[in-house]
């Protein structure tokens, strides 16, 4: 459980920070917060993080499945009872991968990735697809039409539609007929400090993390043993990194 | 001769109409807002400030958390359904702000009043009309969306 | 004006069959009306759309009618902009046909959005100037702008609308190259699909603009004056019936560039095997449908000896160039989806949620109802207005519209 809590990592960093520097902290505690990373639930965002998550397919529970598992607990979503199979949602999947020449075979989930330069967000005609100042991408359903751009924009088809009418959606996560939708990075938590619902449960397999800070435990693995993009050569310089693909 | 049709023509469909409009007038119900009293002493704000201003609150509360991360506002809407609806009704079913028959329902407080004044309420076709930790409703919805525990 | 003056009148007809041509226009449009709050109570699960093909029918007839309208106004733009006097008398009605069809399909567009009803927030200045979806809302509405100061310029007999009706036209005709190139554009720099990444799109659109809304031009224009019992000489007809064959051959130019240039980078080769390769319904519809009935057969009809001065050969011609543009628009953007997104080149990729395998899509009735609504809402324009405006020469006889001809 070494890299579940880096959240709490963070905070007792900025502790020892309170410890060193009193006089700073009655000046501007908000600033220390968010220079050591975690992010009370009164605080803006900052562009100074950069939020991602690295991978390591080969640890994770159950051919990734727990974690998207604990992902459709969270949002609730795929429930949809009048939409098909193909039109109901599914923020995040695991894709069976085998290489024709080797043969080689794995498994790994694959989601939004949180471009930097993201697809969805260029071609959306409102700007209801953003990406947030912390690197997270969203969709402001308050502005989207349900045009679905965005969905033939996505590399990674990480988004869905959601194809009807929605009742007991969850109050952290709001969802709704004839918007499009993806994985939040589970802003809900994050905002308040806590860790995304697939970190939680993938049993140490996922490292969340700000990627801008280099003493972060992400950057410290993805500066060690690296971290692979899918479709890397679209340059979009995704937040969320695997290990063994 | 045709004018003279036309005229017991318009009469008559302004006759209908008043008889319509009186009609409705007969069966709308009041808003029943004593359901608000339900959790807290009082408001965030005071009673007429947030009759008058609620949307304002909640308009400006949604783009600070969809854009800048704020959860911690006091005008939260997820605190205003907290406090304002409950949990269940007196036989332990959720209050919905929908009826089965797809109207706003009375007992819900914010249909309640949007309902009597005959503005729209979108918010719920994507926000929970419940409290956080409700029991999810019952077959009223046919589209059981992952409420607490689907699986 | 070495012309004999041209004169315009409106429609006098008053009978059923007038009145019974709106009538069934307003089935359609009835049927488009219910579809869509059908479709809006619902969601769209009632559709054939899914997450995997996001844009279905509706959006083959919008775009056919977006690109259509912006070619039909080239009718009026070769007499204006290029002085071609022969087509001059043709500008009103050109003008009208291009607006009827824009609106036509931008209705359907609006009417199949998951929330149209938020449409409003983009008029609340939610805009983002790098969608391209967010420029075309601009170049459409100045389109209907322009064209409808042009139609102005055409119509009135003030002074400052003579001197300004160079000026528009010329406006106009830029417009509209822009406007198709933005719509060409919302394929063609889709990156991350194999099937639209490739810029040639937005040329390929402007092309097909040009032998989509002639060809509605001409079926319109035929259809109105026999109805109407006017008459059109050989001398326009023949001209826009050559017109049709450049701009079929155009398209084709275009678009057999576009494969080979797939075919040279091997990236490309899955989804050019999927559409060129046969045994699947794209195929078939591009090699059947495209090549042959919307291309091959019309271009054959327009030049065959025997069938010279035929108007009946032509007005097939019109039609299947229509339908094999049809054609081509639903294998570029839905068989551009069925194909499966490409996650990890050279690999077999499989998951829940239909990775790695051709995507199928059935229309719904719902859809097949919205994407007629367009059609209908586009006929229904042209056939209110040519009554109630003087768009229609009373008569495009060959002496009429070119006294000196040999």
């Amino acid at each position: 459980m070494n890299n579940t809590n880096n959240i709490d990592a963070y905070r007792r960093k900025f502790l020892m920070g309170v410890a060193g520097t009193a006089t700073a902290i009655t000046i501007a505690p908000g600033l220390l917060l968010r220079q050591a990373g975690a992010k009370a639930p009164g605080d803006e965002i900052s562009n100074k993080n950069r939020w991602g998550m690295l991978i390591d397919i080969d640890r994770l529970p159950n051919g990734g499945q727990t974690v998207v598992d604990a992902c459709q607990q969270e949002h609730g979503w795929g429930h949809e009872e009048e939409s098909n199979d193909k039109q109901k949602a599914q923020w995040v999947r695991t894709v069976h991968v085998k290489e024709k020449l080797t043969g080689h075979e794995f498994d790994l989930p694959v989601m939004c990735q949180h471009c930097e330069t993201a697809p969805c967000a260029d071609v959306c005609p409102t700007g209801a697809s953003f990406r947030r100042k912390d690197g997270v991408v969203l969709v402001n359903k308050h502005i989207c039409i349900g045009c679905r751009y965005c969905m033939m924009a996505c590399p990674y088809k990480a988004r869905s539609l959601v194809h009807e009418a929605l009742f007991d959606q969850k109050p952290h996560s709001p969802r709704g007929k004839g918007t499009v939708e993806s994985c939040t990075m589970c802003v809900h938590r994050i905002d308040k400090g806590q860790l995304p619902a697939c970190v939680e449960a993938s049993n140490g397999a996922i490292i969340f993390g700000d990627l801008n800070d280099e003493n972060s435990e992400i950057s410290q693995a993805l500066k060690a043993k690296g971290g692979k993009q899918i479709r890397a050569d679209l340059g979009l310089n995704t937040g969320v990194r695997y290990q063994g693909i | 001769m045709f004018g003279k049709v036309h005229n017991v023509l318009a009469l008559a469909a302004i006759i209908g109409l008043t008889a319509l409009l009186t009609g409705c007038g007969d069966t709308a119900p009041e808003p029943r807002v004593e359901t608000a009293k339900a959790k807290a002493e009082h408001c965030v704000e005071p009673t007429d400030v947030m009759r008058r201003n609620h949307m304002e609150f909640i308009l400006h509360e949604r783009d600070e958390t969809m854009y800048e991360g704020v959860r911690s506002s006091k005008h939260s809407f997820k605190g205003c359904i907290n406090c304002h609806v409950p949990a269940s009704d007196a036989s332990g079913k959720p209050v919905n702000y929908l009826t089965a028959d797809h109207h706003l329902n009375p007992e819900h407080f914010c249909a309640t009043c949007h309902a009597y004044v005959g503005v729209t309420l979108d918010c719920f076709e994507c926000h929970s009309d419940n409290p956080e930790g409700a029991a999810p409703s019952d077959s009223t919805h046919a589209a059981l969306n992952g409420g607490a525990d689907h699986e | 004006m070495s012309n004999k003056q041209v004169i315009y009148s409106e429609v006098e007809n008053n009978g059923i069959g007038y009145y019974g041509l709106l009538g069934f226009f307003g089935l359609f449009l009835l049927g488009g009306i219910v579809a869509f709050f059908t479709m809006e109570h619902h969601g769209h699960y009632i559709s054939g759309m899914n997450n995997q093909i996001v844009w279905g029918l509706p959006h083959i007839f919008a775009i056919f009618l977006i690109v259509a309208a912006s070619g039909a106004l080239n009718v009026g733009s070769i007499g204006t902009v290029f002085g071609k006097k022969i087509y001059q008398p043709l500008g009103r009605l050109s003008g009208l046909i291009a607006i009827a069809l824009l609106v036509g399909g931008l209705a359907i567009l609006v009417l199949d959005l998951g929330r149209s009803d938020h449409v409003i927030e983009m008029a609340k200045g939610h805009l983002n100037f790098k969608s391209i979806f967010a420029w075309n809302m601009i170049l459409y509405s100045g389109f209907l702008a322009l064209v409808g100061l042009y139609l102005w310029a055409m119509m009135s007999r003030s002074k400052i609308a003579k001197k300004l009706y160079k000026p528009i036209g010329v406006s106009a005709f830029t417009w509209r190259l822009i406007l198709t190139t933005g719509t060409g554009s919302i394929f063609g720099f889709l990156v991350a699909r194999q099937a639209f990444d490739a810029a040639i799109l937005a040329p390929e659109f402007i092309v097909l603009s040009f032998s989509l809304g002639l060809a509605i031009f001409i079926i319109v224009l035929m259809a109105a004056y026999k109805w109407t019992q006017r008459e059109v000489g050989d001398t326009v007809l023949n001209r826009l019936r050559y017109l049709l064959a450049v701009f079929i051959l155009g398209v084709l130019l275009l678009e057999v560039t576009r494969h080979l240039t797939n075919l040279y980078a091997t990236e490309h080769h899955g989804v050019e095997g999927f559409i060129l390769g046969g045994g699947n319904f794209y195929s078939n519809l591009f090699w059947i449908g495209y090549i042959l009935v919307g291309t091959l057969l019309p271009v054959g009809l327009i030049f065959c000896r025997f069938l010279k001065n035929n108007r009946t050969a032509l007005m097939a011609a019109a039609v299947l160039t229509a339908l094999g543009g049809f054609a081509l628009l639903y294998v570029i953007v839905i068989g551009g989806q069925a194909y499966p997104l490409v996650l990890f080149p050279n690999s077999e990729v499989s998951s829940s949620y239909f990775d790695g395998v051709v995507n199928s899509y059935s229309p719904s009735m719902w859809e097949l109802l919205l994407g007629l609504f367009g059609v209908a809402l586009f006929l229904a324009m042209v056939t209110v207005a040519v009554k109630v405006l003087r768009f229609m020469p009373a008569s495009l006889a060959d002496s009429v519209v070119d006294p000196h001809a040999k």
